[in-house]
């Protein structure tokens, strides 16, 4: 693992969360959207807050393909997991939300997870089949 | 008690829907990934071009991404007749567990007793965080 797919990683735990927070805040900012004005939804879209979630939340998408292609999907579940945290301390923080004490230790052991994960390795080595490998050889001798 | 007894095995149901679908397509994602390579060395090689271009012609990336649809969809739908504080964290701790089991029988990963317990941390933590 280098540094920079730890930075993948933290992308993928941020930038979900970050980007529902954005959405959270645009939809709160337009107000409820009865079923007969749907078209205040196509406007949101072009609202500041919700464009940048949307933005946010494709960056999360290819920062997730990003590390299943070189990490076991069991090693990337806690990153995404870790969003659960942000949420958290982005609503403390940010939005001012008390939390309670048995939500600060869910964040423990969430945040604890990762740990345990980030200390193994990342990826799954398969075998390749022998025709598989007989075929290389032949592009490749 | 019949109601309620009904009411339970229906919101069990719904609940059951969200995570097997996003299972799948959480299972079928990586799996298409693992297929397609590692994406930093396809850029490298290919331009991001050639990187987006191999994604998007995975047939089972697009079966994957169908299957999260499927699941936000059953979300939607479990949220219009349940409580929010039951669906979230059941289905995304659920979620959680079901993919460490598929990510060991489906895609051969070595889940250790370390991921295990990170499996089961993150359960609890989500269930806490819920609360």
């Amino acid at each position: 693992m280098t540094f920079r797919r730890y930075l993948v990683l933290a992308f993928v735990s941020v930038s979900a969360p970050l980007g529902d927070t954005f959405l959270d805040v645009g939809m709160k900012r337009i107000g409820p959207v009865s079923l007969s004005d749907v078209t205040t939804l196509f406007h949101a879209v072009s609202t500041p807050w919700i464009a940048g979630g949307i933005v946010l939340l494709i960056g999360f998408f290819a920062s997730y393909l990003t590390a299943l292609s070189w990490a076991d999907l069991t090693f990337v579940l806690p990153a995404t997991s870790l969003g659960n945290v942000v949420v958290a301390l982005l609503a403390r923080f940010w939005r001012h939300e008390q939390i309670s004490l048995s939500r600060w230790a869910g964040i423990f052991l969430i945040t604890a997870a990762v740990g345990f994960v980030t200390q193994g390795p990342s990826y799954t080595e398969h075998e390749k089949p022998a025709i598989a490998q007989d075929v290389e050889e032949v592009c490749h001798p | 008690m019949s109601i309620l007894h009904h009411s339970g095995v229906t919101n069990a149901a719904m609940i059951a829907s969200i995570v097997v679908a996003a299972t799948v397509g959480d299972v079928l994602i990586a799996s298409a990934m693992r297929q397609i390579g590692d994406l930093d060395e396809i850029k490298t090689h290919s331009g991001l071009t050639g990187a987006i271009k191999a994604v998007v012609t995975n047939t089972r990336f697009f079966c994957g991404v169908a299957a999260m649809a499927v699941s936000f969809f059953s979300l939607l739908f479990a949220l219009s007749h349940a409580d929010l504080s039951l669906v979230a964290p059941a289905s995304a701790s659920l979620t959680v567990v079901t993919n460490t089991i598929a990510g060991k029988l489906f895609l051969k990963e070595n889940v250790d007793r370390r991921r295990w317990l990170a499996a089961l941390c993150v359960c609890i933590g989500v269930v806490l965080l819920a609360r």
